[in-house]
C-alpha cells in the first residue's frame, strides 16, 4: 500500500516531497482492472467462437434450425397426459404433456419427501430406542443405494409382481390393483354439484378465517380453541351436508374389465407410482439427515427451557425447536428439492413419459432438431430450479425475520 | 492463474475450430488403422457380443466387410453400442464412421441424419403376444397395452395402425430394448412390438419362448440399412458398393469357399468384380482386389444372411423379400462396370 495522507505542510514550514510515482503496470488497482478486462474479453471471444463454430457446423451438415417443428404433427402416443393429447397433436403439445408430467411427479415427490423426511429426521433423535434405530437404518440403507436401482426395484421387483388385469386384486369390486396400475372409480358430476363445490370452497375459507381468529384469541387470552377438529368439520362436513340436501349430485363410474384392460375409472399407471415412490423415499433419507442436523444445531438450553415450562414433547418440537431449526434446514433442503426435480429425468428407464423422455427423447429423435430441443429442455430445467430456489430463498428470508 | 485460464481458452477455441471441417472419412479410417462402427446394444443375429466378447451378427458382418475392403483386415473394427434413441448423434458428430444398427430408412432420417447406403435387410413391423391370450390377429388388439422402444419408427407405425383401424391402445415407451422386453415379460404389456427380425431375436431371449407367438400381420415397411455422414461422397460410395458387391457375388455364385476358383474364371463379369480386369477398386480409392478381400474374409450376402439370421442360425428367419431378384426377392446389386 502507498502511504495515504498528504505531505505535512504548514506548521513546520517545510515541504515533504510526494511519494515516488509508481509506474502504471505496477499499480495494483490498475492491474486488477486490466486482468478483469482481459478475462471478460476472452470469455466474450470464446462465446463468439462457440456460436460461430456451431453455426458453421450446422450449415456444413445441412441442418435447418428454427422452432417451426413445434407446429408439426408428432404422430406418437403417450400413456399419461394431464392435458388432452392424441397422436395428431403437435410437438409443441408434446412438450407441455412432458412438462406437466415432470411437474406432477416432482411436485408430489417434494411434498411426500418433505413429510417423510421430517418424520424420519425427528424419529432419529427420538428417545425411543426402536424408533431412532429404525430411522437410522432407513437413512443408511436408502441413501447408499443408487437411485436408478431403486426406481427399477420398485418398478420391476415390487409393482411388476402384481397380477394381470384378469386376476386383479379388488376392494368391493370398485377399486382394482393389477400390473396396469391402480384403477379407482371416476366421479361423474351431475346437476347440483356446483353447490357442493361452493360449500367446499366456503368451508375451506371459513377454516382459514377460524385459524386466524383462534390464534389471535390465544395470543390475547391464552385460551386454546380446537381449530383442527372444527376446521375438518367445516371442510368435510359442510360439503357432505350440502350434497345430502342436493340429493347426492355426484355419482361414481365403476371401472370394468373389457378385453385386455379396464375401461372407465381413473388409473394411476405403475410407472408413475414407481417413480414417485423411489424419488420420495430416496430424497426423504437425505432430508431426514438435514432435519436431524438442523435440530441438533439448536442449543440444548432451548429444549431444556421448553421442558421446564412444562410443554409436552410434541409442542416443544413444534413451537420451540422446529421453527428455529428451519433456518438451518431450509438452505440445504432447497438443494434436495432441486435434486429431486432433476432426478425425475431417470423416468425414461421405466417408460414414464416425463419431459426428458418424450421431448428430449422421442421428439428429438424424430425431428433431429437437437440444438433447439436440448436448448428448450435445458432452459426448462434451469427455470424450474431457479424458481424453486427463489421460492425457498423467499421462505428462508420470511422465517429468518423471527431471529433477534 | 489468469495465464492458465488464457491458455485454456485459446486451446478450447482452437479445438472447436479444428472440428469444423469434417475430415475425409476414408483417409481418416486408413490413417487410424481401424473402422469405428455404431451397432446395437445387443440384438441376437444382428449385433451381439458372443460369450467371449466378440461382436457377431448381420450388422456386425457388414462393418467387417467394409473393414476388409478398406483395411484388408475384417477384425480391425471398433464397435460402439448405441441405443435406438442416441444412435444418430454420434454419426453426425463424427464419433463413428458408420452406423450399422438395424435402422429404418425414412425420408426425415435421410434428410436429418445422413445418407443411407442401401438396404441390407427388408423388414416390417410385427407384434408378439402371449399364447395364453388366444389372439390370432393384430386386429383383435383393441384396448391392449403395448410395450415399445422410444425413438423408433415403431412408435409411429403403432400409432398409425391403431388409428387407422380405430382401435384404442396404451403405449409404454422405454429407453432401451432390454427394458422394453423386461416390461413385456413382467406382464406390464399385452403386446411387444418391433421389427419382425427383432421380434424373432428377442423371443429367443425370453424365459419360455414357446409361451409367446408372433402375429402374422406386418404393419409397415422397414427397409434397414447402414448410414454414413452427409457431405462425404467418397465414403458413401465405398460403403454403398460394399453392399452391392456382396449381392453381386452371391448372384454370380462367388462365396468364401469358391473364391479361389472364381479368380481363375474367364467370365467377364466375375473378372471385373474380382478386379482381375479393370480398376474399379481404385476408382473407389481402394485397391483392385477389394472384393476378393470382402468375400474371403466375410463372405457374400447370402452367406452372411444365412450364418447370422437365416437357416444356419438359431433365429431361422426365411429369406423372404431378402432373396435375390433372380430368386423372387427384391435384393438387387447394380452392375460393376
Amino acid at each position: 500500500m502507498i502511504k495515504q495522507g498528504g505531505p505535512d505542510v504548514g506548521s513546520v514550514g517545510r515541504i515533504v516531497s510526494a511519494p515516488p510515482r509508481v509506474p502504471l503496470h505496477h499499480d495494483p488497482k490498475f492491474r486488477a482492472f486490466l486482468h478483469q478486462v482481459v478475462l471478460l474479453a476472452l470469455l466474450l471471444w470464446f462465446g463468439y467462437q462457440f456460436a460461430l463454430n456451431a453455426r458453421a457446423n450446422l450449415a456444413a451438415q445441412g441442418i435447418t434450425s428454427g422452432f417451426g417443428f413445434l407446429e408439426n404433427t408428432a404422430g406418437f402416443g403417450v400413456n399419461q397426459s394431464l392435458i388432452p393429447y392424441s397422436e395428431s397433436d403437435t410437438y409443441g403439445r408434446v412438450f407441455f404433456v412432458g412438462l406437466f408430467n415432470t411437474l406432477l411427479v416432482a411436485g408430489l415427490g417434494i411434498v411426500l419427501a418433505t413429510l417423510l423426511g421430517f418424520v424420519i429426521g425427528i424419529a432419529r433423535l427420538s428417545p425411543n430406542w426402536l424408533f431412532a434405530r429404525l430411522a437410522g437404518g432407513y437413512v443408511e440403507l436408502i441413501r447408499n443405494l443408487p437411485l436408478l436401482f431403486q426406481i427399477l426395484f420398485w418398478y420391476l421387483a415390487a409393482l411388476g409382481t402384481l397380477p394381470g388385469p384378469r386376476q386383479s386384486l379388488s376392494i368391493w369390486e370398485a377399486i382394482f390393483l393389477n400390473n396396469r396400475g391402480l384403477i379407482v372409480p371416476a366421479p361423474v358430476v351431475e346437476m347440483g354439484a356446483g353447490y357442493v363445490l361452493a360449500a367446499l370452497v366456503f368451508g375451506a375459507l371459513a377454516a382459514v378465517g377460524l385459524a386466524w381468529w383462534s390464534k389471535r384469541r390465544q395470543d390475547r387470552t391464552g385460551q386454546k380453541f380446537p381449530t383442527l377438529w372444527s376446521s375438518l368439520g367445516l371442510i368435510i362436513g359442510l360439503p357432505l351436508v350440502m350434497a345430502w340436501a342436493a340429493g347426492w349430485p355426484i355419482s361414481f363410474e365403476r371401472p370394468e374389465l373389457r378385453g385386455f384392460n379396464f375401461v372407465g375409472g381413473i388409473r394411476l399407471i405403475p410407472e408413475f407410482v414407481a417413480l414417485l415412490l423411489a424419488l420420495s423415499l430416496y430424497t426423504a433419507a437425505f432430508i431426514a439427515e438435514i432435519v436431524r442436523a438442523g435440530i441438533a444445531a439448536i442449543p440444548r438450553g432451548q429444549t431444556e427451557a421448553a421442558l421446564a415450562l412444562g410443554l409436552p414433547r410434541s409442542l416443544m418440537l413444534r413451537l420451540v425447536v422446529v421453527p428455529q431449526a428451519l433456518r438451518v434446514i431450509v438452505p440445504p433442503l432447497t438443494n434436495q428439492y432441486l435434486n429431486l426435480t432433476k432426478n425425475s429425468s431417470l423416468a425414461i428407464a421405466i417408460g414414464y413419459p416425463d419431459l426428458f423422455a418424450v421431448f428430449a427423447g422421442t421428439a428429438l429423435n424424430q425431428t433431429g432438431q437437437a440444438i433447439e430441443i436440448i436448448g428448450i429442455t435445458m432452459a426448462v430445467y434451469l427455470l424450474m430450479s431457479l424458481l424453486t430456489s427463489a421460492l425457498m430463498n423467499w421462505y428462508n428470508a420470511h422465517i429468518g425475520v423471527a431471529e433477534h | 492463474m489468469s495465464r492458465a485460464l488464457f491458455v485454456f481458452c485459446v486451446a478450447s477455441a482452437l479445438g472447436l475450430a479444428a472440428t469444423q471441417s469434417h475430415a475425409q472419412t476414408l483417409k481418416a479410417v486408413k490413417d487410424r488403422g481401424s473402422l469405428i462402427c455404431g451397432v446395437s446394444q445387443g440384438l441376437p443375429g444382428f449385433s451381439n457380443p458372443d460369450d467371449r466378447g466378440n461382436w457377431t451378427g448381420f450388422d456386425v458382418d457388414f462393418c467387417r466387410a467394409v473393414a476388409a475392403a478398406v483395411l484388408n483386415d475384417a477384425t480391425k473394427v471398433k464397435f460402439t453400442p448405441l441405443s435406438a434413441k442416441d444412435r444418430f448423434e454420434p454419426l453426425k458428430s463424427g464419433d463413428i464412421d458408420l452406423l450399422s444398427r438395424n435402422t429404418t430408412w425414412t425420408l426425415s432420417r435421410d434428410v436429418s441424419y445422413g445418407n443411407f447406403a442401401g438396404v441390407t435387410y427388408y423388414d416390417g413391423q410385427g407384434f408378439m403376444v402371449r399364447k395364453a391370450l388366444r389372439v390370432n390377429s393384430a386386429l383383435e388388439l383393441n384396448g391392449a397395452s403395448v410395450c415399445t422402444q422410444t425413438g423408433t419408427t415403431t412408435e409411429l407405425n403403432l400409432a398409425d395402425y391403431f388409428r387407422a383401424n380405430s382401435m384404442k391402445y396404451e403405449v409404454i415407451a422405454f429407453g432401451t430394448a432390454d427394458e422394453t422386453v423386461k416390461a413385456y415379460e413382467s406382464g406390464r404389456c399385452d403386446v411387444f412390438t418391433t421389427d419382425m427380425s427383432q421380434l424373432y431375436a428377442e423371443k429367443l431371449k425370453l424365459t419360455n419362448p414357446n409361451d409367446h407367438v408372433i402375429l402374422p400381420e406386418i404393419i409397415s415397411k422397414e427397409p434397414l440399412g447402414p448410414l454414413v455422414r452427409h457431405g462425404d461422397d467418397q465414403w458413401f460410395d465405398v460403403v454403398k458398393w460394399t453392399l452391392f458387391v456382396m449381392l453381386n457375388a452371391e448372384e454370380l455364385g462367388i462365396s468364401s469357399k469358391t473364391i479361389d476358383d472364381a479368380m481363375k474364371s474367364n467370365q467377364p463379369e466375375i473378372r471385373r468384380l474380382l478386379g482381375v480386369e479393370g480398376n474399379f477398386g481404385e476408382q473407389l480409392g481402394l485397391s483392385k482386389d477389394w472384393v476378393v478381400r470382402i468375400i474371403r474374409q466375410v463372405g457374400n450376402y447370402g452367406e452372411v444372411f444365412d450364418r447370422n439370421v437365416g437357416a444356419g442360425s438359431k433365429l431361422g428367419i426365411s429369406r423372404g423379400l431378402n432373396r435375390l431378384w433372380t430368386k423372387g426377392g427384391i435384393q438387387y446389386g447394380p452392375p460393376v462396370r
